[in-house]
């Protein structure tokens, strides 16, 4: 639901309405379009769903943003508060840590999907044997469940890597590394790159193949090497597929959930416990008008960051 | 790992446009006989390792006794396989349950996803000079800018009051959560439909209804494929929604499952892998036995 968020920044720009307009205009001549009787049945092919959408999307959120002034803790009595869960919350260091943590990991997750996604599509468009069926093992994440991924990498890390780092004789990689405190994230990082990058390297992929072969020709002819054509043809003329995948891949890790639980469920303590985590708690720790106060201030810092990648996004007028 | 599923969805262009260049490619190819790079092969085969190896991780610790899982590095494969792992954990996790109610929430919000979104697309496209229409598509576009965060806890309070905290609930909720966004693929799509094609059967008395179900349903094939997949993995391997929505632990998902029993698992470690494999083979069997129709669904959800 988080996720798709962004993508319709280009459509609400101008030119779509009137392309809209432009395909519409011929079927009703202005004169009678004025008089026009909209037939009833788009009417209950729309409304049904728009009172649906209402009811289980803008409802929750009104209730919850009222709740937030409150002291409301799920169930029980409550009153209003006015401000005060917002003014705790910008006191409160483990909430503070969870913002770090969260956007520390979101840049580290969407640099690093990105780098290991571009280097796949490079790889994955040359001249390369069997081409299909190892396209197929690099796609095999992208169906598989990440909370399960999660686990199986959870017991990769504390138990198979210390085993072998034991026997090698590597002791800083003996303990797991789930279990320290200041790498943690690193494993988290890493299996988000597993299982986020197949789905960025699809993006890189059709940029790379809308490259009319007859550049690349020409640049062989003149004699550009395989690095040469990779850095002055093929990235410039993917860059916007870059950005989409930036702008795609960032919104998405700000609410990283299901393979922190699986891999460290937060901790060491709460070192890697990420924002969406501290806001689901907000019912078992019955503070739940505290966690929607943090919900508000969560949806204002992405409203911001969605609008200010709305203008990048119009600025290198990529559209998607 | 919804999120970078639905993610990869921009604006749809015709599918006739991919198919086109890869055509040409492959003409290409054969005119001019590429060289194989075998160098980059082999490199890209190495690095597949990244993906096979935990995938036979995850199969060689689900046949090992839980002896030989408890001791080594777990990359061996196993001295004397148990398929009776199988078998136990499918009876300790209840695997019928949790898959029926996996397989529930997922083809309901399959078909609801498709039924919801083309029919708003189809109403907004051709109304669009009438302004409750063009509100209604303003509406859904800026809903997505709330994330899930903000709305999760009302919404846990809300479904249970409907008394919709279990697996229709939680298609529910998918439905509605991918209606912006895929409504939003349908009109981009709809938008080049030329009417001429609608008029012919308008002429000869077909209703809204049925012009919607014959000629236009239909014409968005191509499209209902790709956001079929991708609300068919969505949903099926979503952990979030039904772990905060579904009260009846017995109507719990596959994955969701798999978090309840992390305790009963504890040390047994081929019988949670036994459990893992079993809850990551459906959608695995999907992706082999439907490759190519997968993947060209997911390339025309990222070809612009």
């Amino acid at each position: 639901m988080t996720a798709p968020a962004d993508v319709r920044a280009p459509a609400l720009s101008p030119n779509d309405d009137t392309e809209g307009k432009k395909v519409t205009t011929p079927a009703v001549p202005a004169r009678l379009r004025a008089h026009r009787k909209v037939d009833p049945t788009y009417y209950w092919m729309i409304i049904p769903v728009l009172v649906l959408f209402a009811l289980f999307s803008t409802v929750p959120a009104v209730i919850g943003g009222f709740f937030s002034f409150t002291n409301y803790a799920g169930y029980g009595d409550w009153k209003m508060v006015g401000l005060r869960n917002f003014q705790n919350i910008f006191t409160d260091p483990e909430i503070l840590a969870s913002y770090a943590f969260t956007f520390f990991f979101a840049i580290v997750a969407t640099v690093a999907v990105n780098v290991v996604a571009l280097l796949l599509a490079l790889g994955l468009n040359s001249r390369i044997k069997w081409k299909t069926g190892i396209r197929g093992i690099y796609f095999i994440p992208m169906v598989l469940s990440g909370l399960i991924i999660a686990y199986v990498f959870n017991y990769l890390f504390s138990n198979t890597v210390p085993t072998i780092a034991e026997s090698l004789g590597i002791t800083p990689l003996a303990t797991s590394i789930l279990a320290n405190e200041q790498w943690a994230w690193a494993a988290i990082v890493f299996v988000t790159v597993w299982q986020a990058a197949p789905g960025a390297t699809i993006i890189y992929l059709a940029g790379l193949q809308s490259i009319s072969p007859d550049v690349t020709e020409a640049a062989s002819l003149d004699g550009a090497g395989a690095w040469r054509q990779v850095r002055s043809i093929s990235l410039p003329l993917i860059a916007g597929y870059v950005v989409i995948n930036i702008i795609l891949g960032f919104k998405g890790y700000l609410g990283t959930y299901e393979i922190i639980v699986a891999l460290t469920g937060g901790g060491p303590g709460t070192a890697t416990q990420s924002v969406a985590m501290r806001i689901f708690s907000g019912f078992a720790g019955g503070d739940y008008s505290y966690q929607m106060a943090n919900a508000i201030i969560f949806f204002i810092i992405t409203l911001i960051i969605s609008l200010l990648q709305l203008q990048v996004l119009r600025r290198r007028e990529v559209s998607l | 790992m919804t999120t970078a599923l639905t993610d990869l969805r921009p604006e749809l262009h015709g599918p006739e446009q991919l198919d086109g260049t890869l055509q040409t490619k492959i003409r290409r190819t054969r005119r001019e006989g590429f060289k194989v790079n075998w160098w980059m092969t082999a490199l890209m085969l190495v690095a597949s390792l990244t993906i096979m190896v935990p995938l036979y991780f995850t199969i060689s610790m689900a046949l090992k006794s839980p002896e030989q899982a408890a001791s080594g590095t777990g990359f061996a494969w196993p001295a004397d396989p148990q398929w009776q792992n199988f078998s136990q954990a499918f009876v300790l996790t209840n695997y019928p349950a949790a898959f029926m109610s996996t397989a529930f929430i997922t083809v309901l919000s399959v078909l609801g996803a498709l039924a919801a979104s083309s029919m708003v697309a189809y109403a907004i496209v051709r109304n669009w000079d009438r302004k409750f229409f063009r509100l209604s598509y303003i509406y859904l576009l800026s809903a997505m800018f709330v994330p899930f965060p903000v709305v999760i806890l009302p919404l846990i309070k809300q479904t249970a009051m409907f008394g919709l905290d279990n697996p229709l609930g939680v298609a529910f909720i998918h439905i509605v959560g991918g209606i912006s966004f895929n409504s939003l693929l349908f009109i981009a799509f709809l938008r080049s439909v030329p009417i001429e094609l609608e008029e012919a059967a308008r002429l000869d008395g077909a209703s809204t209804w049925q012009t919607f179900r014959k000629v236009i349903f239909p014409l968005l094939a191509p499209l209902s494929a790709t956001v079929g997949i991708f609300a068919f993995l969505g949903s099926w391997n979503d952990f979030l929604l039904p772990q905060m929505l579904i009260a009846d632990p017995a109507l719990q998902t596959l994955p969701v499952v798999q978090q309840l029993f992390q305790g009963q698992f504890n040390t047994n470690y081929s019988l949670a892998f036994a459990s893992y494999l079993m809850a990551l083979a459906p959608t695995l069997l999907v992706y082999l036995f439907a490759q190519r129709w997968i993947m060209s669904g997911v390339m025309r959800g990222a070809v612009k």
